[in-house]
Order: C-alpha cells, then structure tokens, then sequence
C-alpha cells in the first residue's frame, strides 16, 4: 500500500501495488498526482524575489491554501510517461472511430507550429510585427475556399461545434436584416450530429426532423415538404453520417433558396470528397471544416480543434469578426466592428487558433491539391474495401451503393447471439483495435460506424477484416465469453459508468486526517 | 506522396475486390456536373523541406515576444513553459488519441483529466471542473447561459471591467435579449455594478484582476447577488494570479471561468487557448462540457470515465446544455503537466515574482513625467494614462524593439475617454534590463 503522499508503508506491499517487475510497468497503474506529489516540491527551479520584496496586494492576498502538490521533473516525466501508455492512439494501433477522421498526423506539422516566429507571438502586439501570421491565415483561408468553391471564410470558430454555431448565427442575422427575423425553423435530417439540433435550438431555433428514405439518404420530397416561409435554413451533413453521398443535395439547395432559406453544410465529412467535389458547387451557403479531423492538426484526446466556416456570397456580409483584409502588400486583421456594417461581432477574444492554422496549412502544402484528392479517393477507397471484404457477414443497411469514406454496418448479424454491438467493441479491444463509432447514426439499430482513413494500408486492412470475420463467426457458434467479458487484454476491464454518474465523484479529495494536519500548520 | 500507404497495385487489387475499374465509380452518386470538374489553383505536393522553407517564411516577418523587451498581456500573457510540459504532451499516446469514448483504453487521458479537474478546483476555491472549454472568453459565455439557465431569469450584468473582448462576445450570444447590461468601460475601478442587481439578475459578471489590472474585491458583489437570488460569475484572464491572490471561491462565487492559457501554453497569436470553468456541487447538472469522473471497472479497480453525458449534445441534442463537443484536450494537459512540476510551491514563487516585476515597472514608468498610474491594487498587470494617445506611442516603441503593452483603444476604439491608457504587463520572464529599456524607450517616444 502507499500512503497518500505515494510513500510505501511497508515494503512487502509495494510490489504487489505498483509492481516490480518490468512487465508491470509496461502496463501500470499509477497513482494520482495528488497520492504521488508533495506540497513542499516543486520541479520548477525559480529565482528568489528581491531582498526588499513586499508585496503590494494588501488585503487581496490569498489566505485559503491552494492544496496542490509538485512533483520534481524526473517524478512529472514518470507519472505521465504510465499515464500514457495507457491510452490507445492512431500511432499504435488502426482507429476507426467514425465520423472522427482519425488520420496520421504528420510530426512536420508539430515542428512548424513550435517555430518562435508562430508559437511566441502575442495577438494583441502590433499587427505590423505580426503580418506573417495574418499573411498564413489569409492562405490558410485562400485554400479553404479554392477546395470548398466559395467566396468567403470565417477563421474565428474554435471548432467544429462552434463553426456551426458561427455558421447559423450568420443565417439568422441574414433573415434579420432582410426582415425575415420570424422564420423560427430548422430543419434537420435524423442522421445528423448531436451538435446540429443542439445549435439550431441554442439560436431559438424550433428544430424539425426530416426522415431518411430507406436507403439512408435525405429525402428531397420530404424536405420540399417541409419548406414554408417559417424556415430559416437546413442543416444536413454530406456526406451524411451513414456515409453516403446525398444524390439530391443540388436539389434540396435549390428547393431551400427557393424558399427563401439558407443551407448549412455541416463539414464533419469533407474528407470524402475534398479536392473532387467543391461544396460551393453544391449550393451551400455556410460549411465548418474540422481542421483537427480532415486537415490533421491532430485530435489531441479531445481537442483544441478549429473550425472555420466558408460561407456564400449572400452570407458573406455576416462573417464574425476578426477577418482578414489586404491593401496592397500590407495585411490587416479588422478586429471591431465600424458600425457600418454588418458583421456578427465576435465569436471569442483574439483571432482564432493559428497554432492549429499552421499546421492544417502545413499539411496541405505537404499534400498539394494532387495529395488532397488522392488522399480523399483512398479514404473512399479504403471503406468500400472494407465494406466489399466484410458484407457477407456483417449486415450493411444500406447496400445496393458505394459508401463514402465510412461503412455502416447494424446489428442485424448479431441478432440471436446475445453479443451486442458494444460487446463486439469490447473483444476488438482485445484483438488490438480501438473499436468504430457505436450506435450512431441513431437512424440504424446497433450501428457501427468505421472510418479507415486514407492513412491504413492495405495490409492493415486486411489484418483487419481477418479480425473482423473472426470475431463475428465466434460470436455465431456461440462463443460469447470473449465478448460479455472483453476486454480482458486491455488496461482495465469493463468500467461501470452508471455508478459513475449515479454518484458523481469529480475530483480528488484530500482524505480528512490530512486536510486537518494542513489546517493545523 | 509520403502520408498515403498505397501503391497503385494496392490499388488494382482492392477496386478488383470490390468490382470496379476506376475510383470514379465509388463517387456514382455524385451529380457529374460537380464531380471533378475545377482545375484548383493549388500546388502539388511538396517535399518536407519544401513546405518548412515556405512556412519558415511566414514565421520569419513576426516578430517573436522573446526577441526584446515584451510587456503585452491583456488576456494572454508569455510565462515560461518547462521543456518536459512540450515533450510529454507531444508522446504519440496523448497527441494522437481522440475523446475517451472507450475508457478501459483511455486511462492516461481520462485520469489527467481526473487531476486536471481537481486542480483547476482548488486554485479557484472551488468543488468541482470541468475538463476544459475552449478559452476564457467563450467558458465566460458559458457561465453566462449556465446561469440564466440555473435562475430562469433574463439578468446578466457585465462589469465594466470584464476584458472588452469577453464583453464582445457575450454580446455576440446574447443580442438584443432583455436584461442583458454591459457597465461602460471602468479603468478605476469605481463602478456600482451592486446597484444593477435586482429580481430579474440571473447572473453578475466580474473579473479580477480586471482588464485594466484592479484588483477587486468580490465579496460584497457576491453578498448583493446572494441577497437577490442572483449568482456571481468570476473571471479571470492571468490564472497566474491565483498563487497570490484571494480564490474566487473563497469570496464568494458561484461559477468560476477564466484563461489557463498562462499554465503550460504558449502564446500562438490567441489560440488554442484553455477555457476554465469550476462551480458548486449543487450547480454540476446545468455545467456545459465534457466531465470525468471516478467509477471502478469490473474487478472493482479504481477507474475513470466521461460522465454526467446526459447534459451532453450527443445524448441530448436540441436539449443539451451547450453544443460544445471536442474541447482543449492537449491544452489541459499541459496545463495540467506544468501545474503538477509547479505545485503550490512554484506557483506562488512564479506569482510573486510576476507581481514584483510588474510594480518595478509601474515604479519606472511612473518615474517618466507624463506617465501616471490608474490602479490602486494590481497584480501583474496595471494601466498607465499618457498625454496623448497610446496608440502610436506603442507603434513608436515597436520600432526601437520594445513591445510595450496593449493601448486600451485597439479593443475599445473610438472612446476619447480611453485613447490615452496603455496596459502593461509583467511576468517572471521580465528582467530589470527589459524594464530599463521600456523605460529608456517611453521616455524618447512619449
């Protein structure tokens, strides 16, 4: 046992707790910071104030004692080295997460945004001392919207949800200002993201759910349908989430400007079709790129993102700010509003995420608009592969059509087996894989949702498919072990996250006889 | 093309196994009057040493904050980061991992985020975080809507001192919505926000130490709100100053957000950033964003998962408590590294310095006639009144090598009453020589 500052107690115990031997720290389990740190450290060598240093806060100094423990660099390069390798990553293992694009990230585009002339500027320093990094963005946008066809780009949002966020509030403010400020209806199809109806009904929106047609696409009568002089605009995802290109899209834009309504795209899947269809050709009229997905700027364990939004010309008046503007060879960024026109206002403080700019701009240049296309071809490519290889025994609901750069599969297979989809997900734990996006699309039972990426190889794949077959026929002759009880292999097993919620346990406590010696001090 | 595995034989084999001849065909369903039909005007992929000169180019017309003398805060502000913060935040395990969705296989993630929530805690006086927002200034919109949502009332009054970007942005989501009040800008300190609290208050927003460095003492505004059935919302931009300075918590708030960005991030022209966002047990189910909390796995381990996802977008759609999805993961965790190396310790060692390298530059500045001090009580950060505009005395100092602070007008143009404060900032990277510099510099330019 280790007592609460990580201190072994008794030696006999240490073993058996962190584990001696090399295996076990190949696989640790390690403590908290909390159980592991010490109040008095700190691996952090600073000079000492002045000798005749007397603070001037008066009474704003902190009394109550902060309670955090230090740790020397050697202890904080240890503790997060365990931490680590008890996550699963792209570069370790395929991550077919689906809708997520979990592609390679490229380690150039990790030198450049550590470059002193990117990482160490201050937004706020004159703009003449920073006309590179407007210089960038400006490029960065002039590529968004050679790739997506349009006229005009949002750089602000932080991503991808923000984006959207910046997308509507752009819609809205165009019905404001040409006194369409009544229509309080957007329409969604049920396959989309949980952001989209989120969005819509944060802005006030009343959000209408437009049914898929059974093979999985929108259906362009029922959106016809729909259209009154009540809606505000359409927010429908192409490709959509069951990974198919929507055959109607040219149709339902026109059905939606007709009505006096805008169409928001929502960008999540652009790495389908980036450099072979422009989105502008499509009759968009606001779309969020995900540079953390399609342009790699990488995922991060959940962020930061960024999420630009191109927008068409009738939207373009009502980008946030701040925006680019050139006057010959000098850029500027317009940072307020001169009250002539009509910009949304801001989004957040500052200009948006240029450590993410950089590199989703290094990733292109590395690409090239030949790299760009390919890269999307082999995304599709490398889905349909998986879908052709894996057909016959998982059930793909949608069949009859190629698939973008994800196949869907539902749980039709596994029916009668008493293996459910998040069982399967489990055992792939156990075979080496970060399992698919499960049961989502909601527009499916069971679903599961893999996205290759343009980054596997042909012999992952194949190992893949191997897996994939294998698991499924073990799971029909009834061997249901490896699944009810998977993962076995993994770090931990199966976490039981209804008590988590049921009583939430958010942060580390100190326990109570310490708390009292630290009052005592 | 060095990022795309596969040979065109690859290729052949895998179109065979799917039965067509071209790639095209995967696109069928792709209208052809939109398939393939613009020649892009983008180049063609470029080697690696190619695209480095192209965005060392870029990089090389900025002017780096550690090139000379830098007094720029203002919401931002260049503290040292340790080597082992961007060494261990760049492990393939942290950088390439996406959200915990599967949790037995993303225990380095979601235990960080276990002590990154807990920290952010206690700095703030505080129960309970959240695993991040994206900055200060949209967490600031958070709280905003979290509160409204808490009170169901249409109140919220942001204090003439609240940073004018965050003001700007609240604004953004709030409109034209009733009740919403902005204080006008207040460089002293000397607003009477207690009196814009009435039954209709949802929330009062105030930061400390403000945009123009006054410290300010929440207690009494948080007592005004209480009385009123209203919350305080405290902010902060320099998290810096939790070492030195009273908790919000301890004084009194409701919710806490606020920049972490001083903690384990570098500058980066504005982003990404680190939104913090802390509150009361009683108030967790209206928190926007993702939260980890402790369970245990089926051997009864001790274990971490996302939880509380009913308040989420993915679960609750036109219902959530915000849209927000992916976070500022990696920015957490070098938060999160570079606050366990700092400990309490290191953390007021690095707030007292700051604070001391920020009055002996008050103390220089001062000394130049002409140049008068606004604040009483300032922590790293404090405004000056010049005699003329600030503006062009910055673009002055620029060119001798100096950059010395943020004119009030670049973020409040147009206001006579403001054109001639300049704030300045001061961190542990402030030496005497920069602050002899700056002085030496204003002197020439003022």
């Amino acid at each position: 046992m280790l007592n609460n500052q990580g201190r072994p107690t008794n030696v006999d115990n240490v073993n058996s707790n962190v584990g001696a031997s090399s295996g076990a720290a190949l696989l640790p389990s390690e403590p908290l910071l909390f159980e592991v740190g010490d109040k008095n450290k700190s691996g952090v060598d600073l000079p000492k104030t002045d000798t005749d240093f007397s603070s001037r806060l008066g009474g704003f100094a902190r009394q109550t004692p902060i309670n955090l423990p230090g740790l020397t660099e050697p202890q904080s390069m240890r503790h997060y080295v365990r931490m680590s390798r008890l996550n699963y990553s792209i570069d370790a293992g395929f991550y077919p997460l689906g809708s997520c694009t979990m592609k390679h990230n490229p380690r150039l585009n990790e030198k450049m945004a550590r470059l002193p002339g990117i990482a160490d500027i201050h937004p706020l320093q004159p703009q003449s001392t920073v006309q590179g990094a407007i210089e960038l963005m400006e490029e960065l946008g002039r590529w968004l919207m050679e790739l997506t066809g349009t006229g005009a780009v949002a750089m602000a949002p932080k991503a991808g949800a923000h984006g959207e966020m910046c997308g509507m509030m752009a819609i809205k403010a165009a019905h404001e200002a040409k006194g369409q400020g009544h229509r309080k209806l957007v329409l969604v199809p049920e396959s989309a993201h949980g952001t989209n109806p989120a969005t819509a009904a944060f802005l006030g929106y009343k959000v209408k759910e437009i049914k898929a047609r059974k093979d999985g696409t929108v259906d362009v009568q029922a959106v016809k349908d729909a259209l009154d002089e009540n809606v505000a605009g359409i927010m429908l995802t192409n490709p959509n989430t069951c990974g198919l290109f929507e055959p109607d899209v040219i149709e339902i834009a026109d059905a939606v400007h007709e009505a006096g309504a805008y169409f928001y795209c929502d960008g999540a899947n652009f790495n389908a079709i980036m450099g072979v269809v422009r989105p502008g050709d499509l009759g968009i009229d606001a779309m969020h790129i995900n540079l953390h997905k399609t342009f790699s700027t990488p995922h991060g364990g959940g962020g930061p993102g960024a999420g630009p939004v191109v927008l068409s010309d009738a939207l373009a008046p009502y980008a946030p700010l701040p925006y680019v503007k050139r006057d010959g060879d000098a850029v500027s960024l317009v940072e307020n509003q001169d009250g002539s026109d009509d910009h949304l206002g801001r989004m957040s403080a500052f200009h948006g995420q240029m450590g993410m700019y950089v590199r989703a701009l290094t990733f292109k240049l590395s690409h090239g608009a030949d790299g760009i296309e390919q890269a999307a071809r082999d995304a599709v490519l490398n889905a349909n592969y998986l879908k052709a290889k894996l057909s016959d025994v998982f059930n793909a609901p949608f069949d009859g059509q190629p698939c973008m750069h994800e196949v869907l599969f539902d749980d039709s297979s596994l029916k009668g087996t008493g293996v459910s989809t998040l069982d399967l997900a489990k055992a792939m734990i156990d075979e080496g894989y970060h399992p698919m996006t499960m049961y989502f699309p909601l527009v499916v039972h069971g679903a599961m949702l893999i996205e290759p990426t343009e980054s596997e190889s042909l012999h992952t794949l194949d190992q893949f498919i191997g897996t994939m077959r294998e698991l499924m026929a073990d799971a029909k002759a009834g061997n249901i072990d490896r699944f009810v009880n998977a993962p076995m292999k993994a770090p931990m097993r199966r976490l039981d996250e209804t008590q988590a919620a049921r009583s939430p346990h958010l942060r580390w406590d100190e326990p109570e006889d310490d708390a009292a010696v630290a009052a005592a001090e | 093309m060095r990022y795309l595995p596969h040979s065109n034989r690859d290729r052949k084999v895998m179109m065979d196994a799917i039965g067509i001849q071209s790639s095209d065909e995967l696109f069928a369903k792709v209208p052809s009057k939109v398939f393939n039909t613009a020649k892009l005007d983008l180049p063609d992929h470029q080697p690696e040493f190619a695209v480095e000169a192209t965005i060392r180019g870029f990089a090389n017309k900025n002017r780096a904050a550690g090139d000379g003398p830098f007094f720029v805060g203002a919401g931002a502000y260049r503290h040292h980061v340790p080597a082992s913060v961007d060494h261990l935040i760049q492990r393939s395990e942290f950088l390439t991992a996406y959200t915990p969705y599967q949790p037995e296989i993303s225990q380095g993630t979601l235990q960080m985020l276990f002590e990154f929530q807990t920290q952010v805690a206690n700095l703030t006086g505080m129960e309970v975080a959240n695993a991040s927002m994206y900055d200060g200034s949209t967490a600031t919109v958070e709280a905003v809507l979290m509160a409204r949502r808490l009170k169901r009332r249409p109140g919220i009054v942001l204090s003439g001192g609240l940073h004018p970007q965050y003001r700007d942005t609240v604004a953004t989501y709030m409109g034209d919505d009733e009740g919403f009040v902005c204080l006008p800008s207040d460089p002293t300190a000397t607003e009477d926000i207690i009196a814009q609290i009435d039954d209709t208050t949802a929330a009062v927003v105030v930061q400390s130490p403000d945009f123009f460095g006054n410290l300010r003492d929440l207690r009494p505004i948080a007592e005004a709100a209480h009385e009123k059935g209203a919350l305080l919302i405290a902010v902060f931009t320099e998290v810096i100053s939790l070492g030195a300075i009273e908790s919000p918590g301890a004084q009194g708030a409701d919710i806490v957000v606020g920049e972490g960005q001083s903690i384990g991030n570098p500058l980066t022209f504005g982003g990404p950033y680190v939104g913090l966002m802390a509150t009361r047990p009683n108030l967790v189910r209206q928190m926007p964003g993702r939260v980890c909390g402790e369970t245990v796995d089926a051997e009864g381990n001790r274990g971490f998962v996302l939880t509380l996802s009913t308040r989420e977008q993915h679960i609750r759609r036109d219902k959530a408590t915000s849209n927000i999805c992916t976070n500022s993961g990696l920015c957490a965790l070098a938060f999160s590294i570079h606050m366990s190396l700092l400990g309490q310790k290191g953390l007021s060692q690095m707030a007292a310095l700051s604070h001391q390298q920020a009055y002996k530059t008050a103390d220089a500045l001062t000394a130049i006639e002409g140049v008068e001090l606004v604040n009483e009580h300032y922590f790293n950060e404090f405004t000056v009144r010049l005699q003329k505009a600030a503006a062009p005395i910055v673009e002055a100092l620029a060119e001798k090598g100096v950059l010395g602070g943020v004119p009030v007008s670049r973020l409040e143009p147009g206001k006579k009453e403001l054109e001639n404060l300049l704030v300045v900032a001061a961190t542990e990277l402030t030496s005497d020589a920069d602050i002899a510099a700056f002085a030496a510099a204003l002197k020439e330019v003022i």
